[in-house]
């Protein structure tokens, strides 16, 4: 009986895991501005890269081409505004088209707080450009991390295994310092909230 | 024997919690059908309250036929959709259209539910767009898997009867095809004059 008890609960187990795995890879909502254009990931590897940053430790500086055309540099902001990097894992994915949109409207919370958001993946310019231009007019610059392939993610440790990015967010502060790292589950989209109130303690 | 048995065992389990996760996800509301009972928190707010007709002492969550109207619209949206941001005004418009006039107002009334989105990213949106009919979060998309995962924005009219049931007359993926023809077709559908 003690036998057979184990394996029910052994199946249980299974039974819930495997349709959890079915069913999570539906969690997400998508805008209609992509029609039917978006790839299904499915479920991915919650993360799958190793942090090469801290923090209260300076953020490696880089320059990246924009979409727009201009280069931008991390270092162009120092002393100047606190800098909100978002990498998200790869354009005309499910999570990663309804991230930046949401932070398009926002930009009043981000002025609030003297902060700039740098958007970052590792796509290539014409990608980003098709990608970005479904989600209205940006206020911040999208940035290519494309080559060499993800530098700048594999500099701060955010480059997974099959060369897209973590979904990831940086705080850095006015000084260059690091204050806040969230490498998200690449599944879900970070809250709103929980980086507000990480800017708010910038004030 | 008793492997037989354990196996048997394993098979239902598994085919029952399955059946249990289908009947979790549903199909978008059909036209003629109705609503998935989707239940939803109590408006703190006393003017989202009266607006329902909810009454101000009413706590914990209620129903969508429950509220007092001829016919609710409910919007499907995310604060993260480009194109639900685009048509907030356009619904702001669709509410003041109907308030303004008196053959209308409190016969149909509009709802939306952010999926997706946190109580504060359903907040933030409503700040933005100074949306006046109340918004609902459904942060952990259960009700978005109650209506079929439908993209964004997504459109549901129900009339509501005075017998207490209810029929689904719209359900649209997609933007409003404007804000009068819009509304013309919610009255056309419910009967409403």
């Amino acid at each position: 009986m003690k036998r057979y008890a184990k394996y029910m609960l052994m199946v249980l187990l299974m039974g819930t895991l495997f349709l959890t795995n079915l069913f999570a890879s539906t969690a997400y909502a998508l805008s209609d501005a992509y029609k039917n254009n978006i790839y299904n990931t499915g479920i991915l590897r919650p993360t799958d890269s190793v942090l090469k940053v801290k923090v209260g430790k300076p953020a490696p500086d880089f320059t990246l081409k924009s979409v727009s055309g201009e280069a931008v540099s991390l270092k162009q902001f120092r002393g100047k505004k606190n800098v909100v990097i978002s990498f998200v894992p790869a354009a005309w994915t499910p999570v990663c088209s309804d991230q930046w949109p949401g932070y398009n409207i926002v930009k009043d919370m981000f002025d609030q707080y003297d902060a700039v958001l740098l958007g970052i993946t590792v796509d290539n310019i014409p990608t980003l450009f098709s990608w970005t231009k479904q989600m209205g007019d940006l206020w911040f610059p999208v940035l290519s991390d494309f080559w060499p392939h993800g530098g700048v993610a594999k500099k701060y440790g955010v480059l997974r295994s099959d060369g897209t990015s973590e979904r990831a967010l940086f705080v850095i502060d006015k000084k260059g310092i690091i204050r806040y790292i969230d490498v998200h589950d690449i599944n879900k989209r970070p809250q709103l909230e929980d980086l507000i109130k990480e800017l708010e303690k910038l004030k | 024997m008793k492997k037989m048995r354990v196996l048997a065992c394993i098979v239902v389990i598994i085919v029952c919690m399955f059946a249990y996760s289908l009947s979790l996800a549903g199909s978008p509301p059909a036209v003629g059908g109705v609503l998935p009972d989707i239940k939803l928190s109590m408006p703190k707010d006393l003017a989202d309250k009266n607006y329902l007709g909810l009454g101000i002492f009413g706590f914990g969550s209620f129903t969508i036929p429950e509220i007092k109207a001829n016919v609710v619209i409910i919007e499907i949206f995310s604060m993260y959709c480009p194109y639900c941001q685009r048509e907030a005004p356009n619904v702001n418009q669709l509410y003041e259209k109907i308030e303004q006039n008196a053959a209308l107002r409190g016969k149909i009334k509009i709802i939306g539910i952010g999926v997706g989105n946190t109580s504060y990213e359903v907040g933030t949106f409503k700040k933005k767009y100074t949306v006046p009919f109340p918004l609902f979060a459904d942060a952990d998309y259960v009700i978005h898997k109650m209506v079929g995962e439908v993209r964004t924005p997504y459109f549901i009219g129900v009339k509501l009867n005075p017998d207490g049931s209810h029929q689904v007359i719209y359900s649209k993926l997609g933007e409003m095809e404007g804000v009068d023809q819009f509304l013309a077709t919610m009255m056309r559908l419910s009967g409403l004059p």
